[in-house]
């Protein structure tokens, strides 16, 4: 023991940790967005399709939440670029790779938010002489994603979470600030208390924030 | 190239058998730590409650890369050596126990309190209520969960290949690092954590339907 905190170095290198909890959250939006299209397509596709279809989604779907994240971060920065004539910076890559990953998730909670809609409302929407089009945009949509909130924030806050992994093909996110300033500084338990603080508040905030847009939405019961 | 991976089957099969060993000890030892908690959480005086509660809430609202990082590089610096391994091992079992606190909370939590009740009323003492009557009816809730939750344990251990643990990421890395057969290497991987994974992931969907007679 015998170890006294000393927080002056952390504060000198803040904008290593600044810098790189906005960067954190950027790369958190920017695949959540590209991840709920794929989620809804992908959704209204299954709900609609054929087995051949539904069994490709599904396999999606099960690879990638059966495989570690980190593993996927490496497939995808590493090992596409020597199958496929492409280049892209380590950032684009793991966009790239969250969106795929939380397109995953977001497939089984639109899914199910889907099939939860009622009945009752698609006939309704038949009964007033709705195309399918109308019947989807109009219904069974708005129901479904207020039904599937609940379960998109907390989806919303894992992913922040998993942008952590970044770090390891040194997107320059939240945890490689705290890795830069423990090595470079040495200040370790200092580092990674603020950085625990800093994840703790930015996540119950956004928690927080998507429990108020909850309530404003809730289906009545 | 495939001569060569065919070459490195045998180091990854160890590196397999690393990860298998990491999970299972972070499973079990999650296992006890959390149910011990979870009842602390249920039933523990407010003072307990509240720490439990803390404990929970922070591990769960922090990436588990950083409590890694955090326990690896922060136990030498406050006088704990502990080896890679084990460090490893600590951090993943302090983040699969906040999960179990919480599956065992949910499961019971369920129990209607009329049991509970009933079971006082019959003069059973606090550990014979839970080992004769709320146990038993809290497992078969408590059961599906967890085992989808030992999925996340699996997939958390390729995180310990980040403090140099050759378990199967880490394995795979090295490979590539001598073969530069990445891809194909890469998939592998993908493969038989797919394999493993999937296979759990099954068996709580069977446990569930199992137990699905249980209504609310």
């Amino acid at each position: 023991m015998g170890y006294t905190l000393n927080f002056n170095l952390i504060w000198r290198n803040f904008d290593k940790l600044w810098g790189g909890l906005l960067l954190s959250l950027e790369l958190a939006v920017i695949s959540i967005a590209i991840g709920i299209v794929i989620g809804l397509l992908l959704a209204v596709w299954y709900v609609s399709a054929g087995r051949v279809v539904r069994t490709v989604i599904a396999g999606y779907v099960e690879f990638i939440r059966n495989v570690p994240l980190i593993l996927l971060v490496y497939l995808v920065f590493y090992g596409l670029p020597t199958v496929i004539d492409v280049a892209y910076s380590a950032q684009t890559s793991f966009v790239a790779t969250l969106s795929l990953y939380s397109g995953a998730y977001l497939v089984e909670v639109f899914r199910s938010g889907l099939e939860a809609v009622p009945r009752g409302q698609i006939d309704a929407g038949k009964a007033i002489g709705l195309t399918p089009w109308q019947r989807l945009l109009h219904v069974r949509l708005p129901t479904m994603l207020r039904i599937t909130l609940p379960a998109l924030s907390n989806t919303f806050i894992s992913l922040f979470k998993d942008t952590s992994v970044a770090s390891v093909i040194s997107v320059p996110e939240l945890t490689y600030g705290a890795q830069w300033i423990n090595f470079n500084t040495f200040r370790i338990v200092e580092v990674y208390l603020v950085v625990t603080a800093m994840y703790l508040f930015t996540g119950y905030a956004l928690l927080y924030a998507l429990r108020l847009v909850e309530r404003r939405f809730r289906v009545a019961h | 190239m495939l001569g060569q991976i065919a070459y490195a089957l045998p180091f990854l099969a160890q590196g397999f058998a690393v990860t298998l060993w990491v999970s299972l000890l972070v499973v079990a030892l999650s296992l006890v730590a959390g149910v011990m908690m979870g009842v602390g959480l249920v039933y523990g005086p407010a003072p307990l409650r509240w720490v439990v509660r803390i404990f929970s809430d922070t591990i769960r609202g922090i990436p588990i890369l950083v409590l890694i990082f955090f326990v690896y590089y922060g136990l030498p610096a406050v006088g704990i050596h502990l080896e890679s391994f084990w460090a490893a091992v600590l951090a993943l079992t302090l983040f699969k126990t906040a999960q179990v606190i919480e599956y065992l909370r949910g499961a019971v939590g369920s129990i209607p309190k009329g049991q509970s009740e009933a079971s006082m009323a019959i003069g059973l003492t606090f550990r014979q209520r839970l080992a004769y009557v709320i146990f038993p009816q809290a497992f078969r809730r408590f059961l599906p969960p967890w085992i989808n939750g030992v999925t996340d344990a699996v997939k958390g251990s390729a995180l310990v290949s980040l403090l140099g643990i050759t378990d199967l990421m880490h394995a795979i890395n090295q490979v590539i690092g001598r073969t530069y057969e990445a891809m194909p290497l890469y998939i592998l991987g993908a493969v038989i954590y797919f394999a493993v994974n999937y296979a759990l992931s099954l068996a709580s969907r069977r446990l569930e339907r199992r137990f699905s007679f249980i209504r609310e």
